[in-house]
């Protein structure tokens, strides 16, 4: 026991004190800041313009149907002729001119819009509504139909979601847990293999630096491999409680130093928001609110530490059986196989039904479950069902390090030769 | 006599391939043991049995009379062949935490650690990184990390390999002074000459085999063959090689002499002393040199290998 401390001590100081590991380390969140500063400032350069459009309407019925808006400015050019504006708009610059001729009985109008580049989709819709509604409310008034009527009798449904217990749920909260699973999901694959690599590199250095064989004559080859996977998980907890924290201090830096509200911060996010009635977007707060946020991070842990052992174990397998590096190739596709799969069943067959065969299935096979687990969990899972996931899994651990330590013990001493599956399975025999 | 330590019909099967077969050995307590063999003769596995790091088949290792114990490496100390150092770390640090990993306290690492890198003269090695020592420097830190914790039994795989002159003959003086203080010591290595200057007892393995053991001393007794070597001055050179061809086994050799002697390798049968030899010689002719050929550990090693080939 006293050993194993003292590996996981070196093994944690190793990764800790490297150059990289702290580059990466206080780097990445000055970029991650960086780049969500230079987003928000991208979006407003590109809104702050204003866009003049000019409109040519014959027979001046939609013109003042055109409105101003904070991103468009309408200017009336319907007294002249249609060369004469196409002329002004040209030399003014402005965004484009709106051709719309006389409307002749039972066709509709061949309509065009002048400008140097192509508009947007999104302006071009908004112009086709307009023009579109007043036409249809023309059409139907000739017909003899009371508008208004129609606007009256017009009704919006929303199926209200509920469970048996009487809890609300909206649409909009399937998308916040959707969100949060996949990003709960998401981060546990990028955390388990950039750690389980780490091992693995870490494994191979100590067989080419030759330093293997001393180090074992001191102590059991499973407590060396124990120590670093161990030692290398509390380096990347350590890097991940950095991140959060200075993640965290740096936003709010920033926010400060700028004079930017968080609101503004995101403004794309907010445009979008403005599109939801308020009633949702409390919904939304709501949702989150109501997401199970304590058992996500619990399970989040549990599932970290039981997937980051299962394939860290493997890893070290892979590390001890090679010479170097480029030979472990040949061996990285059963361990990058399960990932995807668990994340393309996550994002497809989890978001489809998170209570079907597949996901369920899924969530249940060791390689797999800590990520579709985690995906599922915001839709809610069974007490039995989470609990039967994880001891599958920590069954599965025992089981994985066990045959993973035979590996080890054998390819550490072993060297020249590049192994295949048939040498591994025959070191498990050893 | 006394042994540090037994092995006793220790046998290693890797797959189809005998790392070890049968093999038993005694290594008396103070004595310099040479471990003989060819490359994969299987001395390697012999000694990562007795490290633990190999669990033998069959039979069993005994050390100071019981069987080992997982705590036992902490008597041992072990340089191995294939050995090296974490390149990123100090040297200090390193030594501290293989010594620790020993069974060593800190503070009595430390105390030590000091005492060595003294004694080697290497105390301003201490917070340099091991990638810009040289490899002969490296080796002295392990050196100094095999020997820290006191061990009563030391094993050397080929120890001076990578060492130039000057610090294969400190850190053979450093064995001997070792020994000295009572440690035993156990030599792996193909090179017969550091078997022939330091070891009392030797054992040599051949594909998993024991071929032959004892104390070195005896071991050539064994391997005598009453051969001397002898420089002769006589008139009719020709003459004396016929008449010796005739009663003896000769054959010429050479070594370096002020005169110009006829050279001769001439074995004498079982029945008959060097004194008869000599007796016909001086008869015969004028003896300025007259040596027993003594088997090197070298011949024996070529000899007993080729023969069991």
């Amino acid at each position: 026991m006293r050993n194993l401390k003292l590996i996981i001590k070196r093994e944690y100081l190793a990764r800790v004190k490297n150059k990289a590991f702290i580059v990466m380390t206080f780097l990445s969140p000055l970029i991650f800041v960086g780049m969500i500063v230079l987003i928000a400032y991208l979006v407003n350069l590109n809104s702050e313009e204003r866009r003049i459009v000019g409109i040519n309407d014959e027979s001046g019925m939609f013109v003042e149907d055109f409105n101003d808006s904070e991103d468009v400015q309408f200017i009336d050019l319907s007294k002249i002729d249609l060369e004469a504006a196409k002329t002004i708009v040209r030399e003014k610059e402005y965004y484009g001119l709106l051709h719309i001729p006389q409307l002749q009985e039972n066709t509709l109008p061949e309509i065009e819009f002048f400008a140097k580049e192509a508009p947007t989709f999104g302006f071009l819709t908004q112009m086709e509504k307009t023009i579109s509604d007043k036409l249809t409310n023309r059409q139907l008034i000739t017909r003899g139909i009371d508008v208004d009527l129609i606007a009256a009798s017009r009704a919006k449904v929303e199926i209200g979601i509920q469970n048996f217990s009487g809890e609300k749920t909206s649409k909009m909260s399937t998308y916040v847990k959707m969100f949060f699973g996949g990003a709960a999901g998401y981060l546990l694959m990028m955390f388990i293999i950039i750690y389980g690599n780490m091992v693995m590199r870490s494994v191979i250095e100590e067989k080419t630096n030759r330093i293997i064989e001393i180090i074992i004559s001191s102590v059991k080859p499973i407590h060396l491999m124990l120590g670093k996977i161990l030692g290398t998980s509390l380096a990347g907890i350590t890097q991940f409680i950095i991140w959060v924290i200075l993640g965290g201090v740096m936003l709010t830096v920033v926010t400060v130093i700028s004079g930017m509200s968080m609101a503004e911060l995101h403004g794309p996010q907010q445009q979008a928001m403005e599109q939801i009635s308020d009633n949702e977007l409390q919904q939304l707060v709501i949702d989150i609110a109501k997401l199970p946020m304590l058992l996500l991070l619990v399970s989040f842990l549990i599932y970290f530490i039981g997937g980051y052992f299962l394939y860290s174990a493997i890893y070290a397998a892979i590390g001890a059986a090679v010479d170097n590096e480029t030979d472990t190739q040949q061996f990285m596709l059963p361990v990058i196989i399960p990932l995807m799969l668990g994340i393309y069943v996550g994002f497809f067959a989890v978001i489809e039904n998170p209570h079907g065969v597949v996901s369920t299935v899924f969530s249940m096979v060791p390689l797999t479950s800590p990520i579709v687990m985690l995906m599922r969990i915001p839709f809610g899972v069974a007490w039995w069902e989470l609990t039967l996931s994880i001891a599958i899994l920590f069954i599965t651990i025992a089981g994985v390090v066990w045959l993973a330590a035979k590996i080890y013990r054998v390819g550490i001493l072993m060297y020249g030769k590049k192994p295949g599956y048939k040498d591994l399975y025959k070191w498990m025999k050893y | 006599m006394d042994h540090l330590l037994v092995a006793e019909n220790v046998s290693k099967q890797f797959g189809n391939f005998t790392a070890l077969n049968d093999v038993s050995l005694e290594i008396p307590r103070g004595s310099i043991f040479g471990l003989l063999g060819p490359n994969g003769a299987g001395k390697t596995t012999f000694i990562r049995i007795i490290n633990q790091i190999t669990l033998p088949d069959k039979g069993r290792m005994l050390l100071d009379g019981h069987a080992l114990r997982p705590d036992d490496i902490q008597h041992i100390g072990y340089l191995p062949e294939e050995r090296g150092l974490y390149k990123s770390m100090k040297v200090g640090e390193q030594a501290l935490y293989l010594a620790q990993l020993k069974g060593l306290s800190k503070a009595e690492a430390r105390e030590r650690l000091k005492y060595w890198f003294d004694r080697l003269q290497i105390q301003d090695w201490w917070d340099k990184k091991i990638q810009e020592l040289s490899k002969g420097m490296a080796q002295k830190v392990q050196f100094v990390v095999t020997v820290l914790h006191r061990p009563k039994l030391l094993i050397f795989d080929e120890p001076f390999s990578g060492f130039d002159p000057v610090n294969a003959n400190l850190i053979k003086d450093e064995i001997l002074q070792l020994r000295r203080e009572g440690a035993t010591i156990l030599f792996s290595t193909h090179r017969m000459e550091s078997v022939e200057e330091m070891c009392d007892y030797m054992a040599l393995i051949h594909r998993g085999n024991k071929l032959l053991d004892g104390e070195v001393n005896e071991i050539k007794r064994r391997y005598k063959s009453n051969t001397f070597e002898v420089g002769l001055m006589s008139g009719d050179s020709d003459a004396l090689r016929k008449e010796l061809e005739e009663k003896f086994h000769i054959s010429d050799t050479d070594f370096k002499s002020i005169n110009d002697d006829l050279k001769l390798q001439i074995q004498v049968g079982e029945n008959s002393s060097p004194n008869d030899l000599l007796i016909f010689l001086t008869s015969r002719a004028e003896v300025n040199h007259f040596v027993e050929v003594i088997p090197s550990v070298n011949d024996i090693f070529i000899k007993t290998v080729t023969t069991n080939a």
